[in-house]
């Protein structure tokens, strides 16, 4: 190779507080590739993405466009020196014209007529037709999309960064911007692929690099390489990995708590269906894990059974009562504003011992919330301090000890270590665990599988809206593969 | 002490700009708490609809409802408060005045039924709806004043006088009136509500995180956004009802200088606390009070009290601010 990389960063190490997100990762992006980068959740590819682009600063690490080492102090700086990042989440003002928002990113003076011309010259260079005088909140999700990637290519990138940019498009929608992007590629600029979809990556790309846990565990062409060699890389099969035991005590004739039969949930946002005709039956004493890529209905399913989200149709029968530990502690599971006796009264029903007629008997509540305090080791002031105030790990001691007060038959967990440190998080296991020895049935997703493999008697994987369940004694490449082949 | 400082603002803007200062502020104080009779006639009697208006906002705003149609919803209880109490001859004050405040409560809060629709069916922002109602009810004022409870003598643009068996009893000797009581009474029965009976608890939960109150599956935070608005427009009519009952006995044009305005002050100023809002309602009262004196007796423009307001609520909002900060810097110390 005699052109230097168009992209090169060289032992990029990141940490966000007691997680390390990236240990010296190495990625390098040849001018003319297409280069898709794969990892499972929270691996680290949006992490290293977002420092090429300036929108983090490494801890360690170097960073090299076209072979000259530069510092990428702001996406400013990144956009001067070539490059265009098009983010997970739409970030065009709704409000605004689709050629202000292109104005907005690429800092261009507005002028209408101008603009406009400049919009449409930059949409037909890479054959993407779109209209400037739009408003960006009328375009339907596959336009959105071309708009962000319009965004990008403005202020005239040579290196495009897609985060997961077919995440949202349909197969056709996808095929489309796929060849876009190629087209960028033949005309000398170079991509970066950040995607979830194996087969699309080895379809797409030219070269393909994995990251597993921070690091890079696989980087080279995708000549050669399967889905199944793909998935593999990505999810490990370490001798930790397999499964501690594949099956713990229980009867197996222990009562039904969880039924559900051809159950149809909505997505949460009302448009689409995201489980599809599930049947699922968890007996007491049992913990099943739902594994699965995120957006595979998983968390639509765990709600439904919650009773937080009505199903379309099917028939759901879960004893009560239920626990629910949601996924977003400081938003979900508590109200950081209100004190803890206050968050624990939330939870309240009306035959707890500090309701008495619909009136509150704070004296008792607060005693209650002290006795939780002590119970679940909890670090906190004392009742009265705001929920805000306590660290995540304790706040989220503080959701699973509200939730398990009730000695409730049905337990379900959505991510409940998410964030937390590793004690913090055996805590939370033993606590779901110790809820299930006492003879509640627990229904837990984690977007981490070494989370539920450590913690299911039995596992599901979650796939465009329906469950696989996976044999039992499967390892982390089994249950990878399952992952990424049944969303094909 | 943000208080202090709003006087203190008044006073040096004041010498800025060629008043006698001293001799205005002592017009303001005498004109608030200067005698017993400007203390209950002055003061009390502008600060009871801040008060309950405050009270209705306190509530709304607790239950993550923005109601800004205070005026409006005041007015419209008014109106109703006007037209049962002009026809209530021969009856007892038994009969007469719980007639007059139940037609003001039930006006304030179908003021609030098409926001409240509005928002339920279509999610229209209460905050728009709520506002925009305030024009139509003083329109309303205005045409019912000239068209159908028109005095009559068909002159001026007002109504009759209520019957005497609708007025609110005063304090011997003094303009304070009844109405003082019912403020209290409604003080003490949403503190009661907030903080001690679970629908009160439920209602502040849905106004401080509608979310995790919506996921602990037990409460709805839009249904609850509706019942707060609901109640705030039911209390700002009682308000509008007080003041045609216990001060002016007839209904016309600008009956409120602001007081549904106003009162969103008093009731941010009090956090949304009860009984803050009425230590707030007397402060804004006896601000109003003194402004008139201060007019009359220095010669300085009774509207610079609102520059003290204005600079009070600010103070107030800075020193909110400033605390967030600290802790919020005090948190990332902690946690590196």
């Amino acid at each position: 190779m005699t052109a230097p990389a168009a992209l090169d960063l060289r032992g990029i190490a990141k940490r966000f507080g007691s997680v390390q997100a990236l240990r010296g990762a190495d990625f390098s992006l040849a001018p003319g590739e297409i280069h898709a980068l794969l990892g499972e959740n929270g691996a680290g590819k949006t992490t290293l993405m977002r420092i090429a682009f300036g929108l983090v600063q490494p801890d360690a690490g170097a960073i090299l466009i076209e072979g000259k080492r530069r510092t990428m102090d702001s996406a400013r700086t990144a956009r001067r020196l070539g490059l265009g990042m098009v983010h997970q989440h739409f970030t065009s003002v709704p409000a605004l014209t689709v050629a202000e928002n292109v104005a907005l990113a690429a800092a261009w003076p507005v002028a209408p007529a101008a603009l406009a011309r400049r919009v449409r010259a930059v949409a037909a260079r890479f054959g993407l037709p779109l209209d400037p005088a739009l408003r960006a909140g009328h375009l339907s999700v596959a336009l959105k999309q071309r708009l962000e990637i319009v965004k990008a290519l403005a202020s005239d990138a040579r290196i495009l960064l897609l985060d997961e940019p077919t995440a949202v498009l349909t197969p056709a929608e996808s095929d489309e911007l796929l060849r876009m992007v190629r087209a960028f590629t033949t005309a000398g600029g170079a991509a970066v692929l950040i995607t979830h979809k194996l087969d699309e990556a080895l379809a797409a790309a030219d070269r393909v690099t994995v990251l597993r846990q921070g690091a890079v565990v696989f980087a080279g062409p995708v000549a050669g390489q399967s889905p199944g060699s793909l998935a593999r890389e990505m999810v490990g099969d370490g001798p930790t990995a397999s499964r501690p035991s594949p099956s713990r005590s229980r009867a197996p004739d222990a009562p039904l708590l969880i039924r559900l039969e051809e159950l149809e949930v909505p997505r949460e946002s009302g448009y689409g269906i995201a489980v599809r005709r599930v049947t699922l039956g968890v007996r007491s004493g049992e913990v099943v894990g739902v594994a699965g890529v995120e957006g595979n209905g998983q968390r639509e399913l765990l709600r439904a059974v919650a009773g937080r989200l009505p199903p379309l149709r099917g028939r759901r029968d879960v004893a009560g009562p239920i626990a629910f530990i949601p996924e977003d502690r400081t938003t979900e599971g508590l109200i950081p504003s209100l004190s803890l006796t206050e968050n624990v009264v939330l939870g309240s029903r009306s035959d707890d011992p500090w309701i008495r007629r619909g009136r509150i008997d704070w004296r008792t509540a607060r005693a209650r919330t002290a006795a939780l305090l002590t119970e679940y080791a909890i670090v906190a002031p004392g009742p009265d301090a705001p929920a805000g105030s306590l660290s995540g790990g304790n706040q989220q001691k503080l959701v699973v000890a509200r939730e398990l007060a009730h000695d409730p038959k049905v337990v379900v967990a959505e991510n409940p270590t998410r964030g937390l440190d590793l004690r913090a998080g055996q805590e939370i296991h033993d606590r779901l665990r110790a809820a299930a020895a006492a003879g509640a049935a627990v229904l837990v997703y984690s977007s981490d599988l070494d989370e539920v493999l450590a913690l299911a008697d039995r596992i599901l994987v979650a796939a465009r809206g329906s469950l696989i369940e996976a044999p039992p004694g499967a390892g982390r490449a089994a249950i990878g593969e399952l992952m990424v082949a049944g969303g094909r | 002490m943000a208080v202090l400082l709003g006087v203190l603002a008044l006073l040096l803007g004041l010498q800025l700009t060629g008043y006698d200062a001293v001799a205005a502020m002592t017009a303001l104080w005498q004109g608030a708490f200067g005698s017993w009779y400007a203390f209950t006639s002055a003061t009390l009697v502008r600060a009871v609809p801040l008060i309950i208006v405050g009270l209705g906002i306190a509530l709304a705003f607790r239950g993550n409802a923005l109601n800004i149609g205070a005026e409006g919803q005041f007015y419209a209880g008014a109106i109703a408060a006007t037209a049962v109490g002009v026809h209530l001859a021969g009856r007892p004050p038994a009969v007469a005045l719980p007639a007059v405040l139940a037609a003001a409560v039930l006006a304030g809060g179908a003021w609030v039924l098409v926001p409240v629709w509005l928002q339920l069916r279509y999610g229209v922002l209460e905050v728009i709806s709520t506002l925009l109602l305030n024009f139509v009810a003083e329109a309303l004022v205005s045409y019912v004043v000239q068209g159908p409870l028109q005095e009559s003598q068909h002159i001026y643009p007002q109504s009759d006088p209520i019957e005497l068996a609708a007025r609110l009893p005063l304090l011997p000797g003094t303009r304070l009136h009844a109405g003082l009581l019912l403020a209290l009474l409604l003080a003490g029965a949403l503190w009661y509500l907030f903080g001690r009976t679970l629908w009160g608890f439920r209602l502040r939960a849905a106004g401080a995180g509608p979310r995790a109150a919506q996921i602990s599956g037990r409460v709805d935070p839009r249904r609850m956004a509706a019942v707060a608005l609901l109640g705030s427009g039911a209390i700002a009519g009682l308000a509008g009802g007080v003041e045609v009952s216990g001060v002016s006995y007839a209904l016309f044009q600008n009956l409120s200088p602001g007081y549904g305005y106003t009162a969103i002050a008093v009731a941010l100023l009090a956090r949304l606390h009860p009984g803050g809002v009425v230590l707030t309602g007397l402060l804004f009262g006896a601000l109003e009070a003194g402004a008139g004196a201060m007019q009359r007796e220095a010669g300085v423009p009774a509207v610079t009290v609102y520059v003290v307001e204005a600079a009070i609520i600010l103070i107030v909002l800075l020193a909110d601010a400033g605390s967030r900060r600290a802790v919020a810097m005090a948190d990332r110390r902690a946690a590196t």
